[in-house]
């Protein structure tokens, strides 16, 4: 495991980005552009990862990012691989795609699950802030149940989509959840998602001040307790086998485990959550790591 | 060149029978397009079909992305054209208008890439056969578009599209649209050049974008504001109104580019298309002339001898060139004839045929401006006829000398009569 002396010094975002105070998206960002390095090409959909990038006549980063409509992430990312390909040059430069949960589960589902398929040669990163921020924090196919959000004034009914296990039954090598608040645990992800060919999948949480309701200086704290609580496990998928990542493995004790309320109510979207859906969330978190007990138990 | 050094070089040219959808895939194989992607859609998918056949017999290099859907395939050409590859894609009716984020996209990017257009009609309800409705649909995205009435002109278009695309003097993307199963599915004999020859006619592309050089930062395509952005040293950056305005003033200046493209193309390869923008037939003494495009215009053509041996001076003008659409052009070409007729397979609809407002905006104040009346015809692949253009032009004629001007479409070729009261009641709510 890396250690945070061994992070390269080199910063790949310029200073002066748009992001909110407390964005653990940037985070994520600034992590995974020190993992991948300058041979990189980066692609973008509408999302807050475009604010960060800013306005036209700029560009915040020291890689290319080419910017592509909300609902092509994929597809763009197999455009700029195919003609690395054609000028043979693909076995020198990551492509990767960083798009925000909308643009991945949701609009984005199809382009990502066809250029996958197809084993395009890419990482393809969600940094998952739980609903479209950008536009005002609406609800999106990753909004947990219970949160509230402007389309959902009473909190969202349904379900959160398992976008890690939905890419993990395209059978494709690398599959991956990751945080902000862990980056060291990020930062190899990515590494080790650089060394493997074919599609790879990262599913990053990301804490959101506004989206969230909660002070910008507790992001680190939210993302963590996300993980304490057994709410989002930390772990890789490498070639069909499970690997529970190191920060998350103690959590696989439920002792160990902190109340998944310390999570819910340290966030105003969760306010008005009843108590059966906090039962629903303690059900969730517990089968949740019943099925990851008996992966690791198989393997 | 003398006329026994141009028999020798007829000899040399490789005909070979095709259909024009395989036509248009040769084309992008002798184009050395270095990335495809595409998405099956009747009846355009022989082109891809053939070009993955090429490809697996190595006489392409080009990497083929068999996307799941148009909008993946224009969002692929996009980005591998940014990232400095040619490409090109084909696509007919559905596909297009699954694409539609992506056609002003690429515009607006002014990114080089060839669309091969299949015509088909579009749905509701479902229709497989051709009409212009989803060439002309697309009219408003910035994108070069031109059509086709042979399988000849859809393989020489397509490399004339490519040099015309990827001037640097307009950078922006072309539409080379053909009849679905007209001319997609009819087999004609066509003089494929040899490869030199069109390397030589059509260098390797230099893209103005190229993502590819890792040397060279870039951020492709962020958010515009409405107004300047003062970068301090690095200078002022466009707003949105700039970039729009750049890309519209390269639409009118290509106008000059791709007949200068047609003339070089035909005195390379000994073929033209009228002047590379439109086809004239018959026109010169003409007093009536019909206006129309692809396999609508061919249609028409037939009818003009039956109706010069009754002494009637008719001519054709075809359109070649859609957008950007020729107006100053056809001011100069129309000016004191006495009447035009014009045949759209196409409607705006809520309006007239489209090829007909569009003419009558561009003769709009011309002194000897002609008559101007259009027609609907052959919608959704019906048949046009001899008769059916007689008819119009007939019909034409007497309201021109009646000096009638109604803005109502004209339909010519529905069976209205023949539909049983059940038909009108299910598929003609609020009227006949």
């Amino acid at each position: 495991m890396v250690k945070t002396m061994d992070l390269p010094e080199e910063e790949y975002i310029l200073p002066g980005t748009r992001a909110c105070a407390g964005c653990s998206m940037a985070l994520i960002y600034r992590i995974a552009l020190k993992a991948l390095g300058p041979n990189t090409i980066i692609t973008v959909p509408a999302s807050c990862l475009t604010v960060l990038h800013g306005m036209q006549g700029f560009c915040t980063t020291k890689v290319s990012v080419l910017h592509t409509p909300f609902a092509t992430t994929g597809a763009s990312a197999s455009g700029i691989v195919a003609s690395l390909e054609d000028k043979g040059l693909a076995d020198e430069i990551n492509v990767v795609a960083f798009a925000g949960d909308g643009g991945t589960v949701d609009i984005g589902i199809q382009s990502l699950s066809g250029a996958v398929e197809r084993g395009t040669n890419f990482i393809f990163a969600c940094y998952d802030n739980e609903a479209y921020m950008n536009t005002g924090v609406q609800r999106s196919g990753s909004t947990p149940p219970g949160a509230f959000s402007t389309t959902t004034p009473n909190g969202k009914t349904g379900y959160k989509k398992n976008m890690a296990k939905i890419l993990e039954a395209h059978g494709i090598p690398y599959v991956a959840t990751a945080i902000s608040s862990y980056p060291l645990d990020l930062y190899q992800k990515f590494r080790n998602a650089v060394e493997i060919k074919g599609p790879k999948y990262i599913h990053i949480l990301a804490p959101c001040p506004p989206g969230w309701g909660y002070n910008p200086k507790d992001s680190i704290e939210i993302g963590r307790l996300a993980v304490q609580t057994g709410f989002w496990p930390l772990y890789e998928v490498i070639e069909g086998k499970f690997i529970l990542s190191k920060d998350s493995q103690k959590f696989i004790d439920p002792a160990k485990r902190k109340p998944i309320t310390d999570y819910l109510k340290a966030q105003k979207r969760f306010k008005s959550i009843s108590d059966k859906e906090i039962k629903q969330y303690q059900n969730y978190i517990e089968a949740q790591w019943n099925e990851i007990e008996k992966r690791i138990k198989n393997e | 060149m003398t006329i026994s050094e141009k028999s020798e070089k007829i000899r040399d040219l490789k005909t070979k029978i095709l259909t024009g959808n395989h036509a248009a895939a040769h084309a992008l194989r002798q184009a050395k397009v270095g990335v495809i992607a595409a998405y099956p859609i009747t009846p355009q998918s022989p082109v891809v079909e053939k070009i993955a056949e090429f490809i697996s017999k190595g006489k392409l290099n080009a990497r083929f992305v068999k996307v799941e859907s148009e909008h993946s395939a224009l969002a692929v050409c996009c980005a591998a054209s940014a990232t400095g590859s040619r490409v090109g894609t084909a696509t007919s009716s559905h596909g297009l208008m699954l694409m539609y984020e992506m056609l002003p996209w690429a515009s607006g990017n002014r990114l080089p890439i060839i669309i091969n257009l299949a015509t088909r009609a579009t749905g509701a309800p479902w229709s497989v056969w051709t009409d212009h409705q989803d060439f002309i649909t697309i009219r408003d995205v910035g994108w070069i578009q031109m059509f086709c009435m042979d399988n000849q002109e859809i393989y020489d278009t397509n490399l004339q599209a490519f040099k015309i695309a990827e001037d640097p003097r307009v950078f922006l993307p072309a539409i080379v649209a053909y009849d679905g199963y007209i001319l997609s599915h009819t087999m004609m004999p066509v003089s494929i050049e040899k490869q030199d020859e069109v390397d030589n006619f059509l260098p390797p592309l230099e893209h103005h974008y190229n993502l590819s050089d890792i040397s060279v930062v870039k951020g492709i395509d962020p958010v515009t504001t409405p107004y300047l952005r003062d970068r301090s040293s690095e200078g002022i950056a466009p707003g949105y109104f700039e970039y729009r305005y750049a890309m519209q003033k390269a639409l009118e200046n290509s106008i000059e580019i791709i007949m200068k493209v047609h003339d070089e193309f035909s005195e390379k390869f000994g073929r033209s298309y009228g002047n590379g923008i439109y086809k004239t037939y018959l026109t010169e003494d003409a007093e009536v002339i019909i206006f129309a495009m692809g396999s609508v215009a061919s249609q028409a053509r037939n009818v003009i001898g039956q109706l010069r041996k009754e002494g009637m001076k008719v001519g054709l003008v075809s359109l070649k060139l859609f957008r950007p659409f020729p107006a100053s052009q056809l001011r100069a070409l129309l000016k004191g004839v006495k009447l035009v007729v014009v045949f759209d397979r196409d409607i705006g609809y809520g309006y007239e045929g489209v090829l007909s407002y569009e003419l009558k905006a561009a003769l709009y104040g011309l002194k000897e401006s002609p008559f101007i009346k259009g027609f609907i015809v052959g919608l959704g692949g019906r048949d046009i006829t001899d008769q059916h253009i007689k008819k119009g032009i007939t019909k034409a004629l007497k309201e021109s000398e009646k000096g009638i001007i109604s803005h109502e479409t004209d339909f010519i070729g529905t069976q209205l009569e023949l539909l049983s009261e059940y038909d009108e009641k299910e598929y003609f709510k609020g009227g006949l």
